[in-house]
Formats: structure tokens, sequence, C-alpha cells
């Protein structure tokens, strides 16, 4: 009688979150694959002719390859500011779980506020042109740093708290000095939460779209969102064109996560055992 | 501020090294290259905002004119519906999270067949892009061509225009916000429940309960922690919320499902620098004032049981 009512709900899960959760996927790779005129339409069919890749050119042509640049953009973006979030981060945490003092405590206070305080945003653009970082690349870099050092602080420090003190002694006996002490024995063994760090921050910043669409205006440097959301108003009738971007910008976290699932989940539950 | 304090102490700890070999091993100025980019592209703008939320403000010059851009902002009908609405969306996405998240994550912790798959395509929504899912709910959310509505008809259910409806806009995006965001919080409630010792369950089982007495007096309350992260996560998610409602009505129609996050990009671009950076200490005040009370209070009760 168990066994059966926990089949009948297996299969009515399942059921339902075909409906729910693939049907949307489903219908926005059917309509990537439509020719202009069918997907107009909006239908959830299969195409009666697939364009998967005329759509695909098509999409990569438009506006000069803008897409392309886009994409150069978002990693670039991505990849140099979770360089830095993980050293800098790594380099804090560290600190604030060795070293308790009055600037630990500070840290510990700023680091709370960075998770509860909306950035202020014309303030922050006002701080950026005067120093000829707004509209620039690397200042949209500082700013994603600046917005995700809090939580990578909080996963660091708690995981520092793991590696046993005796490892620094040790170090510092043999003549390691800080630096060494960090870089060469400590970071090393951060691996794991450096990689929860990595997947979460990457996915999170490719999938950014307020930050540039405040910091990064213009169309020489979009990033791969802000293409999407240009495309939403010169699409307007071609769908399929618009399904395409969607689909393509999809893949990316679509790898990340059939690759690297359980530290995703990792992250983003960490702190919901303990509170 | 923390950047100033922590120069002070490089010069101190850099002279204290030259002095004897054996510095601190743990120096201040680690926190140096975090504190530069911290301190001034996120605290000194949210103190600057202070300031400039009580000036007219062009971005060259600013003029003082105290209080008027908060006035404004609870006198213009508009502004006010975007305070409500801000409300509204987060505390239907986070009351909505927290009871399907709890829900799934019973579900999906549970011995059921396809467990693996349902827990990936619950889970899989989090981590793509927000204005993609957006566009895509647009689409199937049109009143008369849109997917859903189509379906609705098979049924003879004629369905309402989600995004058109005054009155239904705001609330169609939050459904799709917690479409997407539902992963999250099941996840958060799969790691919470999991880590439930055993042995309650088999004293349960032994004394006879039904999987509905397991579920309010060991699963609920034992599953506490992982109810104030989510509560906790999804109150400031949602109030801070703007790219899902940007993408889906850009506040539309009319004003009917403008936030305060949108208020401020609609300011902004605009060119009133003044009562956008208004809108942000507005929204500040109200995270602050909605979250942390509240945080202090779910986590108080948790040290009293």
């Amino acid at each position: 009688m168990k066994a059966a009512y926990r089949h009948w709900l297996g299969w009515l899960s399942i059921v339902v979150s075909v409906f729910v959760f693939l049907v949307p996927f489903a219908f926005i790779f059917l309509t990537a694959a439509k020719d202009r005129k069918e997907s107009s339409l909006r239908e959830f069919t299969l195409p009666s002719s697939w364009h998967l890749w005329d759509n695909l050119v098509q999409v990569i042509q438009t506006r000069d390859f803008m897409i392309i640049t886009a994409f150069v953009n978002s990693t670039i973006l991505t990849v140099a500011s979770v360089a830095m979030l993980v050293v800098f981060g790594a380099m804090c945490g560290f600190i604030m779980q060795r070293r308790p003092s009055i600037w630990t405590s500070i840290a510990g206070f700023l680091v709370l506020a960075g998770l509860i305080i909306p950035p202020a945003v014309v303030p922050t653009i006002w701080v950026m042109q005067s120093m000829g970082l707004f509209k620039t690349l690397h200042g949209l870099i500082l700013i994603e740093v600046a917005y995700g050092l809090s939580f990578t602080i909080l996963l660091f420090r708690a995981f520092v708290a793991t590696i046993p003190r005796e490892l620094d002694e040790a170090a510092i006996i043999d003549g390691a000095g800080p630096i060494r002490l960090f870089f060469q024995v400590i970071l090393p063994l951060l691996k794991p939460v450096a990689v929860t760090v990595i997947v979460v921050q990457s996915v999170a910043i490719f999938n950014d779209f307020t930050n540039p669409l405040y910091y990064l205006p213009g169309s020489q440097n979009v990033t791969l969102q802000l293409t999407l959301y240009n495309f939403q108003s010169q699409f307007s009738t071609s769908y399929n064109l618009l399904f395409m971007n969607i689909l393509l910008i999809t893949i990316p976290p679509l790898i990340v996560f059939l690759f690297f699932n359980r530290q995703i989940v990792a992250g983003m539950t960490a702190g919901a055992v303990k509170g | 501020m923390a950047a100033d304090a922590t120069t002070a102490e490089v010069g101190v700890s850099v002279r204290a090294r030259a002095r004897r070999r054996s510095g601190s091993s743990y120096p201040s100025w680690f926190f140096l290259p975090a504190a530069i980019i911290y301190g001034a592209l996120f605290m000194y703008p949210t103190f600057a905002s202070l300031f400039f939320s009580l000036t007219r403000w062009t971005l060259f010059e600013a003029q003082f004119i105290g209080l008027e851009n908060f006035a404004q902002f609870f006198r213009e009908p508009f502004l006010i519906k975007g305070l409500i609405n801000t409300l509204i969306y987060a505390f239907v996405t986070s009351g909505l999270k927290v009871v399907l998240g709890m829900l799934l994550g019973v579900l999906l912790t549970s011995q059921i067949i396809g467990r693996g798959y349902l827990r990936s395509v619950v889970f899989f929504p989090v981590l793509v892009s927000t204005i993609g899912i957006g566009i895509t709910f647009t689409v199937m959310m049109h009143p008369t061509q849109g997917l859903i509505n189509e379906t609705l008809a098979l049924f003879g259910i004629k369905g309402p225009g989600w995004l058109t409806d005054p009155n239904l806009a705001l609330l169609s995006v939050a459904f799709v916000d917690v479409w997407k965001g539902v992963g999250l919080a099941t996840v958060i409630y799969m790691a919470g429940i999991v880590s439930i010792p055993q042995e309650y369950f088999e004293a349960s089982k032994i004394d006879g309960a039904t999987p509905w007495q397991n579920f309010w007096g060991i699963t609920l309350p034992l599953a506490r922690p992982a109810t104030v992260t989510v509560v906790i996560l999804s109150l400031i998610g949602g109030l801070r919320s703007f790219d899902l409602i940007w993408a889906m009505t850009r506040g539309g129609p009319g004003f009917t499902s403008d936030v305060i996050a949108s208020v401020i990009y609609k300011q902004y671009q605009a060119g009133f620098y003044g009562l956008s950076t208004a809108g942000n200490v507005v929204l500040f005040v109200m995270v602050a004032i909605i979250v942390v009370p509240l945080s202090v209070w779910l986590n108080r009760r948790e040290v009293e049981q």
C-alpha cells in the first residue's frame, strides 16, 4: 500500500514537473528552430521545417556580430571578477577567522551590511565617473567584486574554521611569512569552497542584468544579458531569433549545471542548516 | 573608513616586522584590496546617497532641497503605488517560496521514483538568465495567442490577460519569480530536512505517528533554520527585485506593476538623480526595517526552543 502510494506520487510529480518546468524550455527550443513566419504564431508545436542553423547564423550576424563581442565581454567580466573575488575574499575570510580583533568585528558588520543594503545606484555612477570607471568593463568588474564580496567572505570564513591552526603554526615555525603562509599553505586547502564560490558567483555574474544596465550603458561594450534586452525590441517580430538568443545564453549555465551541480547546491545552502 | 584604518595598521605592522623578524602572521593589510574596492564602490556611495537624496542633483551640482524628494515619494500616487507593490511582491513571493519550497523539500527527500530528475528540473531555472525567462513567459502569457491561455482554452476556460490586466500584472510577474526561485528554496529545505537526525522519525514510528503528525511535529520545527534562511533571502531578493519586472512589464500597464527598484531606474533615466537616490534610501530603509527585526526575532525564537 505504502509502496504503491509512493509510486503513484512519483509519477504524478513527474507528469506535473514536465508541464511546469520542461514545457517552457521546450518552448524556447522549438521557437528557436522555426522560421520567422511560423514562430510569430507563438504556438507550442514542432516546427514544420527546422531552421536552427539559419537562425543561429542570423543571430550571430545581427548588428555586426554584436553577440560575439557580448560573449567576449561577458567572459572577461565573469572570469576577472570571480578571480578577484576568490583571492580577496579568501584573504579577508582567513584573517577574520584567525585573528579576532576590533577590525574583524567591524569587517563582520560590513559584510552583513553588504548583504542587506541595496546599492545606491546614482551615487555609485557619480563615484565611478570621478574615477574614470563609468562605462568601462574594468569598472563593471570592480562593481561585481564589490557586490559579491560579502557572500564570498562568509563562505570562506566558515571554511577556514575547519582548517586546523596547527598547520599555520607549523608553517610559521618553518619560517613562512604571512604571504607564503596564505598562498602556499592555506589557499590550496580552500579548494573545495573556492570551487563553490567560483561556480556560484560565475552564474550570478554571467546572468547579471541590472549592473551592466546601469554601469555599462552604450552599444560598444554590451554583455550577453544586455544584447538580449536590446534584441527584445529589435526582434519584436522575429521570435525565432529572439528565442535563439535566449537558447544561446541558456547554454553556459546548463553546462555549469551538468558538471557542478553539487558545488552550486553546497554554496547556495550554506548556512541553511545552522541558520 | 575601514580602508584608512587598515592603512594605519599596515604602517605599524611593516615597522614591527622591520624590528623583529616575527611579525603577525595574520596581517591586517590582507583586508586592504577588498576594503578599497568595497569602500570606494559600495560604502562611500551608500553614505553619499544619504546626502544626495536631499538634493536636486545633476551629477555636477547638487542643490539642497531638504526632504522634498521624500515628500514627493509619499505624495505622488504612482510612487506610493510603487511602495505598496514592492511590499506585495516581496511578501507574495517569499510566502509562496516558503510553502512550495517546504512541500517540494519534503517530497524530494522522500523515497519516490524519479527523485534525481525531479531535483534537477526544479533547481535548473535558478541558474537561467532572468531576462531570458522573463521574455519567454511574456510570450507565453500573451492574452490571446499565449501558450498558457491557449491551453486553458482547450478546457473551455477563458484565461485572463496575465500581463495586460492592471490588477493581475504584478501577481503574474511574482508567479514567474516563484517559478524561477522555488528551486533555491527547495534545496535549502532539502539540506535542512536531511540534517534532522533519523532517531526522531524512528521514535515517532514506534509511537505510531502518522506522516502528517511527523511533518507538523518533527520536520517543520526542526527545519526551522532552513525556513529562516528562505524567508530572509527571498524577502531581501523580493524587495530589491528589478530585472524580472523590467523584462516582463517595465512597470506597466501604466504604473500598476512598478516597484521601488523600477521607479529608481525610471527616475534615473529621466534625469531626476536626486529623486532616484531618494528612492534608493527609501528602499534601504524598507529592507532594513523589515529584514533586520525579522531576522533578530526569528533567530531568537530558535534559541529559546
